[in-house]
């Protein structure tokens, strides 16, 4: 079968960037052409049976790729399950996610990898790229059989929702991955620190009279494991920083040339703890929503290319752990279907240009997980299709994930998800 | 004017004009205490729910006093006979509560909001008796009804208040409720009891105690909570009174006509000394008695004449 995507500007950054008609054929990209060579047919022929998308006015890109989702199947089905989970993926133009290992039983094994793997293969939706546990359980006493799993089929390994309190355990884990050369996720948070807080430590907590939790207790963990990442040579990626003592942390740790990336969430970039109010538990997560002047930071090492990538830390609850008390409400909001025209803010602010964004939301993941997703024939037809400038207010209840825990209902946002191709089929196309 | 708000769950939802009415109020109920029959037929026929969730004696008590003397029913349910216990939630059990159809419903919980989160869920009034560090609205308002009493006036009088601020709902609620009504608020405590951001509720951190006592009309002393701090906040209580502890010395730097509150119940000999607690310039049982009468205010306009003075 074959599919022609016409009409559309093709960004690959790096590689092309211009008006391009793309042939796919089967899973794979077969051809890109200009747009004469389309109507002359002097390139490729198109046939009776080709299927073609005309996606005039809106921008092809790589698949886009969300290295920090919680599809909480196996386990907690109530909240999402693999299914939903890549509904939403696709809905959101994701056509690969990196599951979080925190499910019940934990992804430590390879049998719950398999299951991951062979459960979305079987969906035929976006791809899971999954990550495994760090140690055992991901209760940071011994390492999990990470080998095993990396044969498996994991990209990287965390045992993010928690932090490894044993810098020596840490230390060692680094040391053993980088011999499988597998990175390292850290949740960097310094418990002591936390203390029962569930918002962040300000004038905003202290108006509500919520328990802070100070930036302190992230950028220590940061500079920890910066550390450590120089003293082993791992590859090491930060989840979901928040402040900007941890922004400056990394960009001079990259400046020395330590091998460490990181993400920031949208969340981060968009709200701050001002916008937590009347105890809102979809604005409860962790790290929390910081400060104007971290937001600021995040946004600055966007730009400057210190915060590497974007990922939503997708973390869908039910209505059990969010509708009750501030305190004892669960951490975490749900980002797969808000991730994109949320970060196609700061393209329309002028924050990025539209080549650095989608390599912070493409490339740059892809490259972590060691995955090429580059536009070119032979590779696979794994494609995200945007139409950046469509006008809309955020609304939950149309989203696929099973959990409706945002903070963003009723946002007006500009630019939205068109078409998202998977191994050259159709998963999600326009409202559909 | 009339009382329009459903709820009482906050100082920082109440304008001036509100707290001023609930004090004129409080002032007619507390004549009601002082009679031979100390008990009025306002709010027969009306239920008041006290959901009590902390451990609670004199709040608790207070309550039930005002309800009583009001002519209320009032019934009240623990922590241990809820089947909160049985893991029913905290919005399950509002709702329980609401389809036995009660008029007030007052709680007090360990976690902040906890108020705010069934008053948006429950048709009856909620009235909100201490959440977590959050408010306790009740007592502010009882401990400016004492300092009005006293002195006539709020506005412009210098009200220390030293202690534990950053884990007491009592110091926020005063924080607000004192700035709001013109006083000028000064705190003092150890930095590790000192919560960020507090002035924008409208206070000035003292250096010191003596500088913070110098001049004051109202010295407000906080609860030193020895069960929850461990000694991770500060040494010892030795250490403790004698950096921040109330004494004659330190008291001698207020104002002559000096008077001094503590919301109760008091660490004789930590954060305040006996021969301050038991002198004449202690207000401490006053609050005690003028808060019965604040809260059957609070009962009377949310329940009885104000609010609901056209629905029957």
């Amino acid at each position: 079968m074959q599919t022609l995507i016409k009409g559309a500007h093709l960004l690959d950054p790096g590689n092309i960037d211009g008006k391009k008609g793309i042939f796919i054929k089967d899973h794979l990209i077969e051809a890109i052409v200009d747009p004469d060579d389309i109507e002359t047919k002097t390139y490729i022929e198109t046939r009776s049976d080709t299927k073609i998308i005309d996606a005039k006015g809106m921008i092809v890109v790589p698949g886009l790729i969300d290295i920090h989702v919680h599809l909480r199947e196996p386990g907690q089905e109530y909240k999402e399950t693999i299914k939903s989970g890549l509904l939403a993926s696709a809905r959101g133009g994701f056509t690969g996610v990196c599951s979080m290992p925190n499910t019940n039983p934990v992804n430590d094994n390879r049998q719950v990898t398999k299951f991951i793997i062979n459960r979305s293969k079987e969906l035929g939706l976006s791809k899971v790229y999954p990550t495994g546990a760090i140690t055992r359980g991901s209760l940071g006493n011994t390492l999990a059989e990470i080998y095993d799993m990396q044969k498996a089929g994991i990209v990287a390994v965390t045992d993010d929702g928690k932090p490894i309190e044993n810098a020596n355990m840490m230390r060692r884990a680094m040391e053993y991955c980088k011999g499988l050369n597998i990175p390292v996720f850290v949740h960097a948070e310094e418990l002591s620190l936390v203390d029962g807080g569930s918002m962040n430590e300000g004038p905003f907590a202290t108006f509500w009279g919520i328990k802070g939790i100070p930036n302190a207790a992230e950028s220590i963990m940061v500079a920890r494991d910066i550390a450590l990442c120089e003293l082993t040579g791992a590859s090491v990626h930060f989840c979901h920083v928040s402040t900007k003592e941890s922004v400056e942390a990394i960009r001079q740790a990259k400046k020395r040339k330590i091998n460490i990336t990181c993400e920031t969430a949208p969340h981060y970039f968009t709200l701050t703890d001002a916008d937590v109010k009347d105890y809102d538990t979809n604005f409860k997560m962790n790290p929390p929503l910081r400060s104007e002047e971290d937001r600021l930071a995040i946004i600055c090492g966007l730009s400057d290319g210190t915060i590497d990538l974007i990922a939503s830390d997708h973390a869908p609850h039910s209505v059990v752990e969010k509708d009750v008390e501030f305190d004892m409400a669960a951490f975490g909001i749900i980002g797969l279907e808000t991730s994109l025209p949320l970060s196609l803010k700061l393209f329309h602010d002028k924050f990025l240009t539209l080549e650095e964004l989608i390599n912070k939301m493409s490339k740059n993941p892809a490259k972590i997980i060691g995955i090429n997703n580059d536009i070119k024939p032979g590779n696979l037809a794994d494609l995200t299709i945007i139409d950046p400038d469509v006008a809309y207010e955020i609304n939950p209840e149309s989203f696929k994930s099973k959990s409706k825990n945002s903070p963003f209902s009723g946002m007006k946002v500009k630019g939205r998800v068109f078409l998202t191709m998977v191994n050259g089929k159709v998963v999600y196309l326009n409202g559909k | 004017m009339r009382f329009t708000k459903k709820d009482i769950l906050d100082i920082e939802s109440l304008e001036p004009n509100e707290i001023s009415m609930i004090l004129d109020t409080a002032y007619g109920m507390k004549e009601i205490s002082e009679r031979a029959v100390k008990k009025v037929p306002t709010l027969r026929g009306k239920t008041i729910v006290l959901f009590f969730q902390e451990p609670s004696t004199r709040t608790k008590l207070s309550f039930d006093t005002a309800a009583k003397r009001l002519s209320a029913d009032s019934l009240s349910i623990s922590k241990s006979s809820s089947s909160i216990v049985k893991g029913e939630t905290l919005i399950d059990t509002a709702k329980n509560l609401e389809a036995m159809n009660p008029d007030v419903i007052v709680l007090r919980h360990p976690s902040s909001g906890a108020a705010h989160l069934i008053a948006k869920r429950v048709r009856a009034s909620v009235i909100n008796a201490g959440d977590g560090i959050h408010a306790h609205p009740s007592q502010a308002l009882l401990d400016m009804m004492t300092v009005r009493e006293k002195k006539g006036k709020i506005k412009g009088l210098k009200i220390s208040i030293i202690g534990d601020i950053a884990h007491s709902r009592v110091a926020r609620s005063d924080i607000t409720g004192f700035s709001k009504m013109g006083a000028h608020v000064f705190i003092c405590a150890p930095g590790t009891m000192i919560p960020m951001g507090i002035e924008n509720l409208g206070c000035t951190i003292s250096p010191n105690i003596e500088t913070c006592i110098e001049g004051a009309d109202i010295i407000m002393m906080l609860r030193i909570q020895k069960e929850r701090q461990g000694n991770i906040l500060f040494p010892t209580e030795r250490e403790y009174a004698m950096l921040y502890g109330l004494n004659k010395a330190r008291l001698n730097l207020a104002k002559k006509d000096v008077i001094v509150m503590h919301p109760g119940p008091m660490n004789r000999g930590v954060e305040i000394s006996s021969e301050v607690a038991d002198s004449e310039y202690s207000l401490i049982l006053e609050q005690v008695t003028n808060g019965v009468a604040l809260r059957m205010a609070l009962f009377y306009l949310v329940a009885g004449g104000g609010r609901h003075a056209d629905s029957d």
